[in-house]
């Protein structure tokens, strides 16, 4: 797995430091009873299998093929998300944002790294981090090239910094050709950074 | 100013490129996992709230160097120590050296996926109306405070423009601070390009952020 560390020769022992220093910190809590080791395992499982973007993906595909989906979903987010099975922890609050021809939408959280996480799940490292937070708000055309989405010149870039428990989930324009697919086919083509705003959405054949 | 964040990066230059991630890739180290977990736990227990935890994590100072878990570990090393739940030789110790102190919940295995359903909604009653109105144009905050807060540097001192109003939502200032809720309107405020960076902005870009009322007053 890549990380940005990878190629420092210190790596290997500071890694060993932190995971050491992880156990013992787990170690206090669990005899202090403090924490359940057994939701610890729960909780790592919940974000691993069960709560991730195919959520969000489910979600923006159904808008896409039934129009009083789509509606209540910009009309109250928290409560259509809700009616498909996601709620909770992170995404109390949720907005959806459509794209359309004249505006595109894009999330950061300048400030940590605020997430919908009921509908994505845990944010990819490089949103929470400095290069993305930074320039999201300054720079989002050169920073939509780095993932190398270029938008036409006309097309408005909107960008929402998640500075209060509002959780945005973007949904991006459906691609054309696609009239015959199934919701489910439809979900495929839906990435996670499609609804950051920081990608679009796939069309039909195309790879990952 | 004692109160000093390093996690308001808004704008902020030569921060390096983007490094781009697989769907999939969660983790990158088998302590990550952990350093998540015992956050989520340690927070469901409510021995602090969630805007505590970010202001212990934005004033790590040695923020700009820490991977983001790590960052987790130590502002959560931090709470535990500020509030007496843990001492700082039994970090060192890896053990439990004092009787631990009551916590108001432990979360349960069985508990895990209802309490992450239910989440903890920030929205409040309004006890009075909204001072300012969808279309208002309005004016930041200027001044810097001396404890957490959630109005970006970036933005401060800027005009912009009420777009939506989000309800009544516990107020991160008071609340990472201990002082209780105080619950306060919360509006979607959005400024022009130009607004935040001056004629080099670039062309047909507009950025919102979500402001509670306090920051705010009317731009005249």
């Amino acid at each position: 797995m890549a990380h940005d560390h990878d190629d420092e020769p210190h790596d290997h022992s500071e890694l060993g430091e932190m995971e050491a220093r992880v156990r013992a910190l787990e170690t206090v809590l669990v005899q202090k009873g403090y924490v359940d080791p057994g939701a610890l395992d729960v909780l790592i499982d919940m974000y691993q299998t069960k709560i991730g973007p195919r959520n969000g993906a489910r979600v923006v595909a159904k808008a896409w093929s039934d129009p009083a989906f789509r509606a209540w979903l910009l009309e109250d987010a928290t409560a259509a998300i809700a009616s498909l099975g996601y709620s909770g922890r992170q995404g109390e609050h949720m907005v959806a944002l459509e794209n359309t021809e004249t505006r595109h939408n894009m999330v950061v959280c300048t400030l940590c790294s605020c997430y919908p996480w009921p509908v994505l799940g845990l944010p990819p490292t490089w949103y929470k981090s400095a290069p993305y937070r930074s320039r999201a708000v300054k720079d989002p055309r050169g920073l939509l090239a780095d993932f190398g989405v270029e938008l036409a010149e006309s097309t408005e870039i909107r960008v929402w910094d998640s500075t209060a428990e509002v959780r945005y989930l973007v949904v991006p324009r459906r691609p054309p050709g696609t009239a015959q697919l199934t919701e489910a086919q439809l979900a495929e083509l839906v990435t996670r950074d499609s609804m950051i705003g920081t990608g679009l959405a796939k069309t039909p054949g195309q790879g990952t | 100013m004692s109160y000093r964040s390093h996690a308001d990066l808004g704008g902020r230059e030569d921060c390096g490129r983007v490094v781009r991630e697989a769907e999939g890739e969660l983790f990158h180290a088998a302590w990550e996992p952990s350093a998540l977990a015992l956050n989520l736990a340690m927070g469901a227990t409510g021995a602090w709230n969630l805007d505590m935890s970010r202001a212990a994590r934005e004033t790590l100072p040695n923020y700009a160097s820490l991977r983001y878990y790590e960052i987790w570990i130590e502002g959560l090393r931090n709470l535990l120590v500020e509030c007496g739940l843990v001492v700082q030789d039994e970090i060192a110790a890896g053990r439990m050296l004092h009787p631990p102190r009551p916590v108001p919940r432990v979360l349960k295995a069985a508990d895990v996926a209802a309490t992450l359903a239910k989440g903890s909604p920030t929205e409040r009653p309004a006890t009075r109306p909204a001072r300012f109105a969808v279309g208002e144009r309005v004016l930041t905050r200027w001044r810097e405070v001396d404890h957490h807060t959630r109005l970006p540097g970036y933005a401060r001192g800027k005009a912009g423009t009420v777009e939506h109003i989000r309800g009544v939502h516990v107020f991160a200032d008071a609340n990472a601070q201990g002082l209780g809720e105080q619950p306060q309107w919360l509006y979607t405020v959005v400024f022009d390009g130009r607004e935040l960076w001056g004629e080099t902005a670039e062309a047909r870009l507009r950025v919102s952020i979500d402001a509670w009322e306090p920051y705010l007053e009317p731009a005249s």
